[in-house]
């Protein structure tokens, strides 16, 4: 039985915060098709097209008949723990300091044995799935979980360290004024966040569900305005050593493209919200993120953006603001490299059409923001590094890795 | 007639004339108008820093700044309104260096509008205001005390869901003061020169239109307003010299006797 997580004690100030350590991150490139998988939360497996033969560890032609067609493929994950130990000194600095660390041997249904971290709740000659997860480097492992979920399983030592769980963390949310915002501190508080620092510009506008925001269990609304460096940095000031989790849900959606705009105007105002919205948030942020990436059970651990699909192939018919969105994907993966040294995930959440008042003129299916909510809590439980949110998101990511070409000239309408 | 300039910067120097700044800090937090979102829309004042005797520049700090041109307390040329559109010399670039230097009529509402947010200023409240301080003299700014500049941001904007509520001149007056007065342009402590529901008036916005319509000038965002008698200060308000501009954020100066106000 996992022992539910106890609310951190405050920490002793004459005590130094550990710096941040990483397990041993270097894969083959061939490895990296496990990256991808566990990035997104999938279990693959290299499947022979040839023989069908399942492959692992990962290799270049299949063992058995020694084809080169060994394409990643979602398998299903279960299997057997058939032998477990308890390591309990490594010359690895990550794993000296979280002895005794379990793992194990797991044969997988579908045929290949492999090594696994444990989770607490796993015995030897359970039934168990694997999961394919992203540690502190942000490296795949594999994670044997039990077969079915047990009480408070997501507070297990070891699987905590590869999820990004906000239970007892401490959350910020960039802009409490649009309805993501509002349905993020709703669902992180209903997460069990400690605080949800909630940032508002402009408190001289009012904005709709201002009183009902206020009344969020946890809630802490916060003055951030993210076109604004100084309000920025005076945020981070105040309170950047005790965010956890970064949440930026700044928004600027204008329909519209480029050629049939009158002026830079609106583009600017697109840029400076989103892409340099997202370094300023970067720079105030990252520092103490990255410093805080091991102090202990609310220690810092994921830096989440929230973009559209259309990061990923422009859509016209909105084409300014993908291109803006596309920047902030690109800033994202520069910070992902950032800030891993401190063991924080860069969390991409990609979604469609919101069921939001900008994209009142577009047919569904649309993302409600509730939805969209639950899903970057999710993926953070999941320890994911990008999440694909709802039919058009989805559609998108299919299309585009079957044919990008194709997808160009269809979102050209 | 020999005007001793010297004597004039002496009575500044000593103070026997007083210099009052009637002018908003340029800060990021100050509002700035609201327009629907679908229109384009003035950019509020930003400050990004170039370097603080740092890596970036080890002796020197300094900024790079961006703002729209009515961000702030600013002025309004008249090319800024349809209205003014076609007037010769309409632009702060173009407008006569001189028309800067102006004297002021303060007319004080603040009581007023400490009772009514939507006080409207009418033709009956200024010439009752000259029933006690004499008629308003051609050529001289009409500043509108309200004491709006000691809000609180939330109240100063005003917004409500049926647009802002702050207080301003009604179309009669403003026709008036620029055709039976001849005033060298309107100014006031709120975002813009208009009532805050100025929208509904017939025509709308009318201190826009008429005040820019006949080549005079605006101002906004002013403070200090109550440090300035009714009569005898001097305003100097010099937009920055913009190609074209439409206005600019300005610092405004009040020249008073020490004897007044």
């Amino acid at each position: 039985m996992t022992r539910p997580l106890a609310r951190p004690r405050r920490k002793n100030p004459l005590k130094r915060t550990r710096a941040p350590l990483r397990p041993p991150a270097v894969r083959s490139r061939t490895a990296h098709g496990l990256t991808a998988a566990a990035a997104e939360g999938h279990f693959a497996l290299q499947v022979c097209t040839d023989c069908r033969t399942v492959i692992y560890p990962p290799r270049d032609a299949c063992p058995a008949c020694l084809s080169p067609r060994v394409p990643f493929t979602n398998i299903d994950n279960g299997g057997t723990l058939v032998a477990e130990t308890s390591v309990h000194t490594s010359t690895e600095v990550y794993f000296r300091e979280r002895t005794p660390w379990r793992v194990g041997v797991v044969a997988l249904d579908r045929g290949p044995s492999v090594v696994a971290h444990l989770h607490g709740d796993v015995a030897e000659g359970a039934r168990v799935r694997v999961e394919l997860k992203l540690d502190k480097a942000g490296a795949p492992v594999m994670m044997a979980l039990p077969e079915q979920d047990t009480p408070d399983m997501a507070d297990d030592p070891q699987l905590r360290e590869v999820t990004c769980d906000p239970k007892f963390r401490r959350v910020l949310i960039t802009d409490g004024r649009t309805a993501v915002g509002q349905a993020l501190a709703k669902a992180f508080s209903e997460a069990q966040a400690s605080i949800v620092f909630v940032g508002v510009a402009d408190p001289w506008k009012p904005f709709p569900g201002m009183n009902s925001l206020r009344a969020i269990e946890r809630v802490e609304i916060v003055p951030l305005d993210l076109t604004d460096t100084e309000s920025v940095t005076e945020q981070a000031q105040q309170n950047g050593a005790r965010v956890d989790i970064v949440v930026n849900t700044a928004e600027h959606v204008r329909a519209g493209g480029i050629v049939d705009r009158h002026g830079l105007t609106v583009a600017r105002e697109e840029i400076d919200a989103r892409y340099f919205g997202l370094l300023r948030l970067a720079q105030a942020f990252g520092p103490a993120l990255r410093a805080r990436g091991a102090d202990g059970v609310n220690s810092a651990t994921a830096f989440v953006n929230l973009l559209s699909v259309h990061a990923l192939m422009n859509w016209p018919e909105y084409g300014s603001y993908s291109a803006a969105e596309a920047a902030c994907l690109s800033a994202a993966q520069c910070l992902r490299a950032e800030l891993r040294p401190g063991g924080v995930k860069v969390l991409n959440v990609f979604f469609g059409p919101l069921e939001t008042e900008w994209f009142q003129t577009v047919p569904p299916p649309k993302v409600a923001p509730a939805a969209l909510a639950r899903a970057v809590v999710d993926a953070l439980k999941r320890g994911l590094e990008d999440v694909f949110v709802g039919d058009i998101a989805q559609d998108v990511r299919q299309r585009l890795a079957v044919n990008p070409k194709a997808l160009e000239r269809e979102l050209a309408g | 007639m020999s005007i001793d300039l010297l004597a004039f910067a002496q009575a500044i120097a000593g103070g026997a004339v007083r210099v009052v700044d009637l002018t908003q800090t340029l800060a990021q937090e100050f509002p700035t108008i609201v327009l629907p979102p679908e229109l384009g829309q003035c950019a509020p004042f930003r400050i990004e820093e170039i370097s603080r005797y740092d890596e970036r520049g080890p002796a020197w700090y300094w900024n790079n700044i961006s703002m729209g041109e009515h961000t702030g307390t600013h002025f309004d040329a008249p090319i800024h309104w349809i209205s003014g559109k076609d007037l010769p010399n309409n632009a702060v670039d173009t407008i006569d260096v001189a028309k800067f230097i102006a004297p002021a009529a303060v007319l004080d509402c603040s009581r007023e509008c400490a009772a009514d947010p939507d006080f409207m200023l009418t033709v009956a409240f200024v010439e009752k205001w000259e029933a006690r301080h004499g008629k308003i003299a051609p050529g001289s700014w009409v500043l509108l005390r309200t004491d709006w500049s000691k809000k609180p941001y939330l109240g100063y904007a005003g917004l409500s869901d049926d647009g802002a509520h702050t207080p301003g001149p009604e179309p009669a007056a403003v026709k008036w003061l620029v055709e039976e007065r001849d005033v060298h342009g309107f100014g006031t402590e709120t975002i813009g020169t208009d009532y805050g529901q100025g929208q509904h008036f017939n025509p709308p916005y009318p201190a826009h239109f008429y005040m820019h319509g006949k080549g005079r000038y605006g101002l906004q965002c002013l403070t200090n307003l109550d440090l300035l008698p009714p009569k005898g200060a001097v305003i100097v308000a010099a937009p920055l010299k913009i190609k074209q501009g439409s206005g600019s954020p300005v610092r405004v100066l009040a020249l008073v006797p020490a004897s007044a106000g």
